[in-house]
């Protein structure tokens, strides 16, 4: 026998599932238009508008009506087409359960008749099971290839109604939804104050607190603390990285952001902004650590030990070896794990929707408020603009250049990873 | 069992002597009960099959056991007369007066200039960049290096050829000056002519710092060191001139060994 006879069982099985889900998965794709093309053919569908909004949400109410999914209609011309659709709908299910049964015994039979003990099964079940994982590998993929042509598509309509210098290089932002959609000012799509503000919330201010704290917590976690104190640290540490941003967030706007202020009032500022970038860099910063120190704690625990012990051999002390022989050898990784660290932090939404302010202000000082990319984006789409003014579709410019931002980080970060692991092994 | 020292040593200086020492990696006895004098011009060798002790007990001469949170020294290591497990004893300044090499070559991934002024600049040794010009040029010479790097200092350590970064090494430990030279198994990850570079040096820089090599190649031994010391199981069982060992072992242990019947 070529193979066990448990995979001629799987062989089978695989031939009966397999058709049966690719054909539920064709029929609930095409399954609908048949459906309304079938409803649309009946006699009650003379007395609908031709074209239009109305139109939609008929045939919709009929639709929910006839499924069960609402009680009953708004529109009392609606009320005809209830039953072309009931009807049609189960038509189209009855077929499709038909096919799918016919599908999946013809397949079994199929290959039942092709087992014989010379027959590879286990070749071709091992195969099936490899095509199947390929598949769920390529739906991460593919998703991010679909965001990206999603973002593509509106950020061009964007700049079709907004000059794209006059947004990447303009310093006033300030889009009105209400304005005329057909004739935006494009002196207020002026992005620059908002990467500021993202540049600065989260790659200043944010990395201050985050490269030499993590940095720190990397070097005493592998240099200093004994098993037990690593054994208790380090998951505390990556607890951390667990917590929603939210619970940050509320933390930023409820008790840094008002401390700040009466630190400011203390110091004699008149009036200080309840919302700064101060407060929700420095807690951006906090939430970031657990980044920077994992992948610092990697890099240095790959420089090997020969190196540490050449060090101390020299008569250099712990110190003296972690400065001028650990870090400089880790380097590549640590700025690695910083690169990854400022693209998390300036696609990080919730702390600087909830601690940052709205307002774009182009400024040097951190008590001012300031507003990030994100936060616009936010602001944007949950504006009162309609989906096709400019100011929403803004929204998705934003998107798309902070899409190439990380995407351009986090792939400069892996290629120095790739080659400081070169270097070692 | 007692240690068979030769008897017929003469009377040389004594660099470093230990008297009585144990090492415990936790309760696990890994040297039991050594003394042995390290002379101050010639090259010692200590032999043995793997895992008899004899990297370890290299190790507490620097003592570099300090960096393994569980290892124990019993008994007393005295330098020039001075223990240097007393706790008062600097480990910075004993590492400085007894350097090490490693049986891997271990340079930093800096400059070759660097490699060598790595030492000297943490002991303060030198004022000025021209002072430490001049140790980095002397210490490459003392390693047989010069000729061969000179004008390429500025090229990464590790990107020499693996007989050529131990030489580095070999002249990073020159470079603050010690006295002791330990020296792990310095050949055992190099070809048989970067192997034979490394012999002749360390002829050469015998006499200039006491030497001490661990090694697993007896005809090494034979070749390089006056003082042979034979480690069998944590135990050091004979001590004497390497001649002697070779020629006319004391134990019979000793024997087997150099003869190969185990090890």
């Amino acid at each position: 026998m070529a193979a066990l006879p448990s995979y001629h069982g799987w062989y089978v099985a695989l031939w009966i599932v397999v058709p049966m889900v690719l054909f539920i998965a064709l029929w609930s794709v095409v399954g609908p238009h048949l459906v309304s093309q079938h409803v649309l053919a009946s006699p009650a569908a003379a007395d609908l508008p031709a074209f239009g909004f109305k139109r939609e949400s008929m045939l919709a109410e009929a639709r929910a009506v006839a499924m069960g999914t609402a009680p009953g209609v708004f529109n009392a011309e609606a009320r005809a087409l209830i039953e072309p659709y009931r009807e049609a709908i189960g038509r189209y299910q009855a077929i499709g359960i038909v096919v799918t049964l016919i599908l999946g015994f013809l397949g079994g039979v199929w290959a039942f008749l092709r087992i014989k003990p010379d027959f590879a099964a286990r070749t071709r079940v091992e195969r099936t099971i490899m095509v199947i994982l390929l598949l769920a590998s390529l739906v991460a993929i593919l998703t991010t290839l679909g965001i990206f042509a999603s973002l593509v598509f509106e950020t061009i309509r964007f700049f079709g109604m907004v000059n794209p210098i006059d947004f990447l290089f303009g310093t006033h932002w300030g889009p009105d939804p209400m304005s005329s959609a057909d004739n935006p000012d494009p002196s207020r799509y002026g992005a620059i104050p908002l990467f500021w503000g993202t540049i600065y919330i989260g790659a200043i201010i944010a990395m201050i607190v985050a490269i030499p704290l993590g940095l720190m917590s990397a070097i005493y976690l592998t240099q200093y603390a004994r098993p037990s104190v690593r054994a208790w640290v380090k998951p505390a540490l990556e607890i951390l990285a667990g917590v929603p941003t939210v619970v940050y967030g509320y933390f930023a706007a409820l008790t840094v952001a008002p401390a700040i202020r009466d630190l400011a009032l203390a110091a004699g500022m008149s009036n200080p902004s309840s919302e700064s970038a101060l407060a929700a860099g420095l807690v951006m910063g906090v939430m970031i650590i657990p980044f920077v120190s994992s992948m610092a704690d990697d890099s240095i625990a790959a420089v090997p030990q020969a190196m540490r012990d050449g060090s101390l051999a020299m008569g250099a002390t712990t110190s003296e070896t972690i400065r001028r022989v650990l870090v400089p050898a880790a380097l590549p990784g640590i700025v690695a794990g910083v690169m990854l660290a400022i693209s998390r932090a300036i696609g990080e939404t919730m702390i600087v929707v909830m601690a940052a302010s709205t307002a774009a202000n182009l400024s040097a000082n951190p008590l001012e408020a300031m507003t990030t990319v994100t936060v616009q984006i936010v602001a944007m789409l949950t504006g009162e603009g309609s989906f096709d003014h400019p100011a929403t579709l803004s929204a998705f410019a934003l998107g798309f250049v902070l899409f190439l931002v990380t995407l351009g980080l986090n792939f400069i970060a892996l290629r120095v990873v790739k080659r400081f692991r070169e270097a070692y092994e | 069992m007692v240690t068979v020292i030769h008897p017929n040593l003469d009377d040389t200086e004594a660099k470093m002597n230990a008297r009585d020492v144990s090492v415990f990696y936790g309760d696990k006895m890994a040297i039991d009960n050594v003394s042995i004098e390290i002379p101050t011009k010639y090259v010692t060798a200590f032999i043995g099959p793997s895992g008899c002790g004899k990297s370890t007990f290299l190790r507490t001469l620097n003592r570099m056991n300090d960096t393994i949170p569980s290892a124990r020294v019993d008994g007393e290591i005295l330098l020039d007369g001075e223990d240097i497990y007393r706790s008062k004893m600097d480990v910075v300044q004993l590492r400085a007066r007894v350097g090490m090499v490693f049986q891997k070559p271990n340079p930093f991934p800096k400059s070759i200039y660097e490699n060598i002024a790595y030492g000297p600049r943490i002991h303060g040794l030198a004022e000025g960049k021209q002072e430490l010009d001049a140790i980095v040029e002397t210490s490459l010479q003392r390693a047989g290096l010069w000729n061969e790097v000179k004008d390429r200092l500025e090229d990464s350590g590790t990107a020499l050829s693996g007989g050529q970064q131990q030489r580095l090494c070999i002249a990073r430990a020159i470079a603050v000056d010690p006295e002791v030279i330990l020296m792990d198994e310095p050949c055992s990850a190099l070809d048989p002519i970067a192997t034979a570079k490394i012999e002749e040096l360390i002829d050469e820089l015998n006499g200039r710092y006491a030497i001490v090599i661990v090694t697993h190649s007896m005809q090494q031994a034979a070749r390089v060191s006056q003082r042979t010391a034979f480690f069998h199981l944590g135990k050091m069982v004979e001590y004497g001139r390497t001649s002697d060992i070779f020629t006319n072992p004391l134990e019979e242990r000793t024997k087997d060994y150099i003869t190969g019947r185990y090890g």
